[in-house]
């Protein structure tokens, strides 16, 4: 039988994100910025208006401010994609039980089964375009076709808020001129090799002999081959959503540089709020704690432990920190920056083996005291609640967005 | 003339009723200033983007003296589009 498959890109996510949140940003030329004050921010993503400027993401925002004068830089407000995407899986869910994430913005659909119900795959696509402008204010493009890798180009081909349908009997006129490099794993590499050989198209892929792909690329080209002429069987894997987050770290380069154990505490202490907050955001419990100190011969040290019971607690993380630090450094020169990383996260649910030693008690009553903060902080802001150590000058550089490791595998 | 009116988020306390099945109406919505509105009538419940003023929430559109208006819920905390007079 041949399948439905829906590819849903969700265009320019996070800056559409910002911009559906904040109609003041609306026709401005707007992008997402990480690390805003800092001279090594760069653009996470951008909507449509930033780039006719030619706004680049991953450039540095200085160099995006000098190709769009008036670009507004926003900083990213992970936990506000977390929730859209969220809900946008929910309307998809409402088709198919069989959705399979592709990072935070895409999604595979097999709607095979529920055409008796809804229509045809376009049919479908539209539906939930619709659907996702008018509930959620953002648009998708979408691809529809009879394998994973025909929908995923589709959504590619018209954006925003469009549908591309790629059929078996037409699907040679339609994309076999493209290049190579649009299909879904060709790579660079592989794109590089394929030109050697005067292999430019889609079509050509198609077209060339598979003895001398296999040669050059192994099983990888005669997949591609295979992709090219709309062979893909791979099927659509329902998987829970988890944003596939190993660690959360903070890190700052003090204003200036840090001189006792003291003042180490003070900026340990500040790093863990937003950590804290960062996991249970995730939904997460970190395992162990790692903390990397740069003196001010700019060199490098790092130690991690482990935690005697998971959690997402600030002040226990912040304690274990100074605890490992303690130990450890041996103070020969002032210290210039601290990173500070919740690691071997696991999901809040999961259950877990207690230690004999650990004090579990203790944890849960720490963590439901900061819930209790972080609900302060939800309604009256960041800064309404906080030790009051953090109140003074602690020598932490003015109005950061600290370094945000970026949660791995987040597709911009 | 099109004039162009500007609107913004205004948070709003709402006093609900809940059946036993778990359905939850809004009953009066109440003000910062603690002014008080009966909504009448409910007409429709659906998700929607509040196109006026950003964010998104579950919509009720609700009556309230003779006056047809929405009413957003989002993430437990309740919001209407209102007109920025003197904006
Ligand atoms: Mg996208």
């Amino acid at each position: 039988m041949e399948r439905t498959i829906l590819h849903c890109d969700m265009n320019n996510f996070y800056a559409s994100v910002e911009c559906m949140l904040d109609m003041s940003l609306k026709g401005k030329a707007v992008a997402v910025g990480g690390d805003v004050e800092n001279r090594h921010g760069i653009i996470l993503a951008k909507n449509y208006e930033a780039k006719k400027y030619g706004v680049q993401t991953g450039e540095a925002l200085w160099q995006a401010r000098q190709k769009c004068r008036n670009l507004v830089i926003v900083p990213p407000h992970y936990e506000q994609y977390i929730k859209y995407s969220k809900l946008a899986r929910q309307i998809y869910a409402e088709y198919t039980d069989l959705v399979e994430p592709y990072g935070m913005d895409e999604c595979w659909l097999d709607v095979s089964g529920s055409i008796g119900i809804y229509g045809d795959g376009e049919k479908i696509a539209n539906k939930i375009r619709e659907r996702m402008k008018f509930e959620l204010g953002l648009t998708i493009s979408a691809g529809v076709s009879f394998n994973k890798i025909f929908a995923k180009l589709g959504s590619d081909m018209k954006k925003p808020d469009a549908v591309t349908v790629i059929s078996k009997d037409s699907f040679r006129e339609q994309i076999w001129q493209l290049p190579a490099s649009d299909l879904l794993g060709v790579g660079r590499a592989t794109q590089k090799v394929l030109t050697l050989y005067g292999i430019k198209t889609i079509g050509d892929l198609a077209n060339a002999s598979p003895d001398l792909i296999e040669r050059r690329l192994g099983k990888c080209g005669l997949m591609c081959i295979r992709y090219a002429k709309g062979e893909d069987i791979s099927r659509v894997m329902p998987t829970d959503f988890e944003p596939p987050v190993k660690s959360v770290g903070h890190g700052i380069t003090a204003k200036q540089d840090l001189e006792n154990p003291a003042e180490v505490w003070n900026i340990m202490l500040s790093l863990t709020q937003d950590i804290g907050h960062k996991l249970r955001v995730y939904g997460k419990r970190a395992g162990g704690v790692q903390i990397d100190i740069r003196n001010n011969q700019l060199r490098h040290k790092q130690w991690q432990c482990r935690l005697s019971n998971r959690t997402n607690s600030s002040a226990i993380i912040a304690k274990t920190a100074f605890e490992l630090f303690v130990k450890n450094y041996k103070w020969e020169y002032p210290i210039r920056s601290v990173t500070v990383r919740a690691i071997n996260l696991h999901s809040a649910i999961e259950a877990e083996q207690l230690d004999f030693f650990g004090n579990a008690e203790e944890t849960a009553k720490r963590e439901r005291l900061e819930t209790a903060i972080e609900k302060i902080r939800d309604r009256f802001g960041k800064h309404s609640i906080q030790p009051a150590t953090l109140y003074r000058d602690i020598k932490m550089p003015n109005d950061r967005e600290v370094e945000l490791t970026m949660p791995t595998g987040l597709i911009i | 003339m099109a004039e162009s009116v500007k609107y913004r988020k205004v948070y709003v306390g709402v006093e609900l009723s809940v059946s036993p099945q778990g359905d939850v109406r809004p009953r009066t919505i109440i003000f910062e200033d603690g002014n008080k509105y009966q909504i009448d009538r409910l007409r429709q419940k659906c998700r929607a983007h509040a196109t006026k003023v950003g964010g998104t929430g579950i919509r009720y559109t609700v009556i309230i003296c003779n006056k047809e208006t929405y009413l957003y819920e989002d993430d437990g905390r309740w919001f209407v589009e209102a007109k920025d007079i003197g904006g």
